[in-house]
């Protein structure tokens, strides 16, 4: 096999590395990608047990640290089963080549003569020579991959799903979640956050919580601020009397939230051309300009940020559900002044996340609260005020676009323009301070602005914003903030959701200055057969064109994520009376290879579901001061009554390569939804989200 | 710290705590049942939900000096050789996605079925309100339901 290694194997080439073969027979399969409830875990077992030729019960995948698992950076952008999928399937692959050739040894037959079934090899007339087990002593897997005296051929594609591997531990109960880890005398910290961003510390007394029962310690460091209890009631209740003795400065004004664009349009920014044909806007038969924005938004996870850390000779131990463990090693040694080797992440499964969320954060709170009690495991947790108010939120965005059509109803030119934030400030891609502990105990008034992944890993503010579709001129312009008072990063999807919907919505604004069909109008501009396949097969699923009752609408979005990942389109069904309803999504899905199609199902699924919650419910409330939108009820998400029926069809494509599933959704959806509104209404709304608020105002705005 | 007795899946608890604290602090702290979750502590997501002399509740926000009856979490529901029909369509149909809501999502199900054995969507969908999912998994879980009633209907004598 001379084709290249896969990303992961160039920086991890030993095959000991991701495999071991016990005496037992178990296969130990080492990974460095994590478990968000994305199903990794499980996929990658079944790409393993595939390959090897083994029951999917011997391979055992252990969890994520930073001393024995591959470092295969984050767990982000939909490319878990592209990169650690490729790299699992040829580390398998060679290792039954190996095993096959020391059972080809041992037999004393040729190599292409041993057959392999369930984990036995044998020789052609069916005599046994030996399993994994008991090969493992005389096979060395401390070799490279890319041995070229091996003549490898990869399985061919697998149908059979596995089940999730972390089902029936959850689904009886079992402790599996970073929550439920508890060690003998371990102590509960809780933090007293600021009143608002860039509020300093002036004034608090330790000594009266010092004092309240069960508590060991009261740290103040700058102005970060935590208690140590041995209960978790008293961990809260000490924290909760430490923040009514604390006083705080004023801290740093916060943007208008009533005119979210103006402030967006008007803050200091770096602006990037990420496309410049000099497209024209003057000799079109037609000219269509629009402005599309989205509120700042919340991870929102259901379980709030948690981590364990323990400081014991020389060594910390962190426990945390990070997307990244191996950077959060690095960045807590860099805010600890420790050396990295000292200090060791394990990944431990959380509540989703959906981006970056504050489980680096917490992960610092816990690290820096460990130091203080050498030899005591510390355990922090954020409140769920804090996870709404202090986790890094996907950013606001504005975009103006505009687009010119000619005599035939062709688009010829594109101009769009983009603000925001910059959408990751994970450890690695900023500097120092990025994470809350680290900026609050240095005064940090505000945290350094996040910034946006390169090209190569398919832009931060800019995914999606060049549009797929077959325009002649294209003009994109991104402007990213380098001031950050309301904190961002990624967020599932990062600016393909606004761009997406703002593309799709205008492509449907332009077929309706034309009078021509919307999916017809996408079509035409479409000429990757896959892009146009999805956008059939969900076009005909749905019914499209049939007539609809009043009040109700049908809209259709596409996009292919990244602009090279999978493909997605969505037609969907709102009724839109006093309250708009999204009553059905028909979605059609290209994912290339999948590999656990249940898997990637209930990923759409559940990420149509999420962006409908976007799309309908979400916005970040804020005052010039604080974060206000602090509980459920502040911070509205779709409830089981609010959530439309969803059908997914899933091309088949065994022969293509695996592109990845879990944000292909975020786009499309509020586009589909959008399209369907203006269908139902003949108004567009144009802010997200689609709240009666924002419904009335764009129909007073057209009237 | 006050002395306070507790039936937890059928077994008699004694504890010694703090007057005020959260039946979910006990449960997962001094009895060592992981099961019901942290969520919001304001009994706002579900995540907590336990049976308190079989009604669904938030163990969250219920002090456990206010806990009457027998408390039923999500471990004493079924086990791993008799599970709940609920948990078994739970796997059958791979309703989870993170799976952090689950917990008090079965319980609430399970409560429901025991009072009403063949529930509609629309009930189903009711009784389930008040639990958040944020994986976005709510459409398998009213399936599971539904199929976990028709499964407790097919086993009925």
């Amino acid at each position: 096999m001379t084709t290249d290694l896969p990303a992961s194997l160039v920086s991890n080439p030993w095959i000991s590395t991701w495999l071991t073969v016990t005496d037992e027979g178990m296969i130990g399969l080492r990974i460095g990608k994590v478990e968000l409830g994305q199903g990794i875990v499980t996929a990658l077992t079944q790409i393993a047990a595939h390959e090897l030729d083994v029951p999917p019960e011997a391979v055992l995948a252990a969890a994520t640290n930073t001393v024995s698992s591959p470092d295969e950076g984050l767990t982000a952008g939909s490319l878990s089963i592209t990169v650690s999928g490729a790299a699992v399937r040829r580390v398998c692959a060679e290792t039954r080549e190996l095993f096959r050739r020391a059972a080809a040894r041992q037999a004393g037959l040729d190599v292409a003569q041993v057959r392999l079934a369930s984990g036995v090899f044998a020789a052609p007339d069916g005599s046994r020579i030996g399993s994994y087990a008991d090969l493992s002593g005389i096979v060395d897997l401390h070799v490279r991959v890319g041995d070229p005296s091996l003549d490898v051929e990869l399985a061919p594609p697998t149908s059979k799903d596995l089940a999730r591997v972390d089902l029936p531990d959850k689904v009886l109960g079992r402790a599996r979640f970073i929550h439920d880890l508890d060690f003998e005398g371990m102590l509960h910290a809780r933090v007293v956050r600021p009143p608002g961003p860039g509020a300093h510390l002036e004034d608090v007394s330790l000594a009266q919580v010092a004092s309240m029962p069960g508590v060991e310690g009261v740290v103040r460091d700058g102005d970060f601020l935590a208690v140590l209890a041995r209960r978790e009631g008293q961990a809260t209740q000490a924290a909760e009397a430490l923040s009514a003795a604390a006083s705080w400065s004023a801290g740093i004004d916060l943007p208008d939230s009533d005119d979210l664009s103006g402030w967006l349009r008007s803050a200091e920014a770096e602006t990037s051309l990420i496309r410049n044909d000099a497209a024209r806007h003057d000799d079109s038969s037609a000219v269509v300009g629009a402005t599309f924005s989205r509120p700042f938004l919340a991870h929102g996870s259901i379980g709030p940020s948690c981590a364990i850390a323990k400081y014991d000779d020389g060594r910390l131990h962190v426990w945390s559900h990070s997307q990244g463990v191996f950077t959060l090693g690095r960045a807590i040694a860099a805010t600890l002044d420790l050396p990295p080797e000292a200090v060791v992440v394990q990944h431990v499964e959380g509540a989703g996340s959906y981006g970056h969320n504050a489980a680096d954060d917490v992960a610092v709170d816990a690290a820096l609260l460990a130091m203080r009690v050498p030899g005591r495991c510390v355990r922090a947790l954020w409140s769920r005020a804090d996870e709404l108010s202090w986790e890094p939120f996907g950013p606001a965005m504005v975009a103006d676009v505009k687009a010119s059509v000619d005599e035939n109803g062709t688009i010829t030119d594109w101009s769009y323009e983009l603000w925001s934030n910059g959408h990751t400030a994970r450890p690695g891609y900023t500097p120092r301070h990025g994470l809350l502990a680290d900026a609050h105990r240095e005064g940090v008034a505000m945290l350094p602005p996040a910034v946006d992944p390169p090209a190569d890993r398919g832009y931060g503010s800019a995914r999606n914003s060049v549009p797929y579709y077959d325009i002649g001129r294209v003009d994109v312009t991104v402007h990213r903030l380098l001031t950050m008072p309301i904190r961002t990063s990624s967020l599932r999807s990062l600016g393909s959701h606004l761009n997406t919907f703002a593309t799709e919505s205008v492509i449907d604004e332009v077929a309706m200055a034309i009078g021509r069909d919307p999916l017809q109008m996408r079509l035409d501009h479409l000429s990757d057969p896959r892009a146009r396949e999805v956008l059939s097969t969900a076009a005909a699923a749905a019914d499209w064109g049939a007539p609809l009752p009043d009040g109700h609408g049908r809209g259709v979005a596409f996009c292919r994520y990244k602009n090279r990942g999978s493909y997605c389109a969505v037609v969907a069904d709102v009724e839109a009376t006093d309250q708009l309803r999204v009553t059905r999504l028909t979605i059609a899905v290209d994912v290339g290879r999948a590999v656990n199609v249940d898997g990637v199902r209930n990923q759409i699924e559940g990420g149509a579901i999420q962006a409908t919650s976007w799309s309908l419910f979400e916005q970040v409330r804020f005052d010039r001061r604080s974060i206000t939108s602090t509980d459920w009820e502040s911070y509205p998400i779709a409830r089981f009554s609010q959530v439309p029926q969803v059908e997914v069809h899933l091309l088949h494509r065994p022969d293509e390569p695996p592109l990845g599933a879990g944000e292909a959704t975020q786009g499309p959806v509020p586009a589909a939804i959008s399209n369907a509104l203006a269908d139902a209404l003949g108004v567009r709304v144009r802010a997200l989200p689609f709240t009666h608020d924002n419904i009335v105002a764009a129909i007073d705005a057209q009237t | 710290m006050t002395s306070f007795a507790l039936t937890v899946n059928g077994r008699e608890h004694r504890v010694d705590v703090p007057r005020g604290t959260s039946l979910l602090e006990v449960l997962r702290n001094d009895i060592g049942d992981k099961s019901a979750k942290f969520g919001c502590g304001l009994g706002q997501c579900g995540a907590c939900v336990v049976w308190i002399d079989g009604h669904p509740t938030p163990a969250c926000d219920t002090p456990v000096e206010y806990v009457a009856g027998e408390v039923r979490t999500l471990v004493g529901l079924g086990r791993p050789d008799a599970m709940h029909p609920v948990q078994s369509a739970f796997l059958e149909l791979q309703a989870a996605q993170c799976g952090y809501c689950i917990a008090g999502i079965i319980m609430s199900a399970a409560a429901l079925l025991r009072d009403n054995p063949r529930p509609t969507r629309d009930e189903v969908t009711a009784a389930l309100e008040r639990h958040l999912c944020r994986c976005g998994t709510h459409l398998r879980f009213i399936d599971a339901v539904l199929a976990a009633a028709g499964s407790t209907l097919e086993s009925a004598p």
